[in-house]
């Protein structure tokens, strides 16, 4: 480790991963680090992902990819079925990942365009000079250190600190935040389809999901609104789930975590810092989808990191750039899911299977997520009043 | 301080760290340490997926 470089990126997930590659790529000496010491590892993800997305980053390796769907099924708490096209979760479906290998290969992409990568490292604060942020205090391996930057990125995912320590005001209510637990189930028969189960006493402000990984297994998870969870309820929620639906399944492997569903937040950026990926809050809050969503955002970061240190102004005002891009693309995406979530949330059972049974005829495979959301409106226009901006 | 997370259930996911008004937890590695800024307000406790965290009365 130097003690100087153009840009510090804290956190080496898809997002700081991404930020890293582009601003190395550039030409910039980038440093990223990880606190954990194996990237990737323990994952904290159902490993959905769109494939055209995952391609604009990074060359399909069939050691990262478990499983490809042709497609998902929605299934009302009635046990009302609807099948629709991949599009349906927006940019969800498509590959199932091995994220341990896929956030390495990310890492691996970062290192070979020239960036430093360095492990077990935590960032605990930021160096500033008058108001301007210039490096971080980090642990590293045990040893206290510092090291200056032009640039520091907080790609520190859903536990960010980075954005605090700048003022930028973070921390998630608990509505506006899934908490989440997975099994991987091995031993069940699965097919090439997402599943996602509504209700409100299979999950409580969110869903229930079958993601396949191949050879006989699944990625089997809930999330819950964290303003309708009680201690320990995904946790609880799940194994009631999988004892029902994969009586005889044997779980494997053990997933806890959270996902942002805020939709945008007020600012991403400060004087010499920006925040990328989950830090940023840029996930679905629909369907808590936010992979994509970090390395697109890692692109924009690591493009105006650039175009901002080349020119030699890493102000705040140099970096709405970043600000203004992604709030122009993924802030649409993610402003118009947060109004369907707001919705959802408030259904009672009996109105997701009057929805569901109203537009079950429709509904085939090739219908996307637009399609789905015109036909209910069609259906049901008092109950989806609200959701006629979106169809405009 | 108020609360205490049980390090032999934790799962280390960092769910708890977000919603803390108070940011009086952190992730290290494998553990959550908690400073004294906690205010016992206890939304930490409902939002830990796995039950970890225990409000303690004193
Ligand atoms: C149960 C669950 C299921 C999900 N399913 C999907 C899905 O199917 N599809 C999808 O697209 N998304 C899904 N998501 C969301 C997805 O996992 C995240 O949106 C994505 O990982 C965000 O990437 P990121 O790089 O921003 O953050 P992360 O992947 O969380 O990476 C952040 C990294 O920063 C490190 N870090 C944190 N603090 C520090 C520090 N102080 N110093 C150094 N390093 C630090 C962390 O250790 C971590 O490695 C799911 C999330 C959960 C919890
Ligand atoms: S009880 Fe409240 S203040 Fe204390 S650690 Fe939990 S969330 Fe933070
Ligand atoms: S939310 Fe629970 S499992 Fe996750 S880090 Fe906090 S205490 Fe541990």
């Amino acid at each position: 480790m130097k003690d100087k470089y153009d840009v510090i990126v804290v956190g080496a997930g898809p997002a700081g991963s991404s930020v890293a590659t582009t601003a190395a790529k550039a030409g910039l000496d980038v440093l990223l680090i990880e606190k954990r010491q194996e990237i990737g590892d323990p994952v904290r993800c159902a490993e959905g992902a769109d494939k055209e997305g995952i391609k604009r980053h990074i060359k399909p390796d069939p050691r990262w990819i478990a499983a490809e769907v042709k497609g998902s099924r929605i299934f009302a708490p009635d046990g009302t079925k609807l099948q629709i096209s991949e599009e349906l979760f927006g940019a969800e479906v498509g590959y199932v990942l091995e994220r341990k290998i896929f956030d390495r290969a990310l890492a691996e992409q970062a290192v070979s365009s020239g960036a430093e990568v360095i492990v077990k490292t935590r960032a605990t604060g930021l160096i500033r000079k008058n108001k301007q942020i210039t490096g971080i205090h980090a642990c590293s391996i045990g040893e206290l250190v510092d090291v200056k930057a032009r640039i520091v990125v907080g790609a520190d995912g859903v536990e960010s600190k980075v954005g605090r320590w700048a003022g930028i005001d973070t921390t998630l209510a608990p509505k506006d935040i899934e908490t989440c637990a997975q099994f991987l189930v091995s031993g069940i028969e699965v097919d090439e389809y997402c599943q996602f189960y509504l209700g409100n006493n299979i999950a409580p402000g969110g869903y229930a999901w079958v993601f396949p990984k191949g050879r006989g297994m699944a990625n089997v998870g809930i999330g819950v609104l964290g303003s309708r969870s009680d201690k320990g309820m995904p946790v609880k929620l799940l194994s009631k789930f999988v004892k029902h639906h994969f009586p005889k399944g044997k779980i494997i492997e053990m997933v806890l975590g959270a996902v942002p569903a805020s939709g945008p937040i007020e600012k991403t950026i400060a004087d010499g810092l920006m925040l990328v990926g989950d830090s940023a809050r840029q996930s679905d809050p629909l369907t808590g989808g936010g992979i994509l969503n970090a390395l697109d955002a890692g692109v924009m970061a690591g493009t105006v990191v650039a175009s901002c240190i080349e020119k030699d102004d890493v102000s705040e005002k140099a970096l709405m750039e970043y600000e203004r891009q992604w709030r122009e693309t993924i802030g649409k995406k993610i402003r118009k899911a947060l109004v369907v979530k707001e919705k959802l949330v408030t259904l009672t059972d009996e109105q997701f299977n009057t929805l569901a049974q109203s537009i079950k005829g429709e509904c085939d495979s090739t219908m996307g997520v637009f399609d789905i959301v015109l036909a209910l409106f069609r259906a049901n226009p008092k109950l989806l009043w609200e959701f006629r901006n979106l169809i405009k | 301080m108020t609360v205490t997370v049980n390090r032999y259930k934790c799962g280390y996911c960092g769910a708890c760290v977000s919603v803390c008004p108070r940011a009086a937890l952190e992730l290290v590695e494998t553990w959550i340490e908690i400073n004294n800024a906690c205010n016992d307000c206890n939304t930490c406790v409902n939002i830990c997926p796995i039950g970890a965290i225990e409000s303690v009365k004193e």
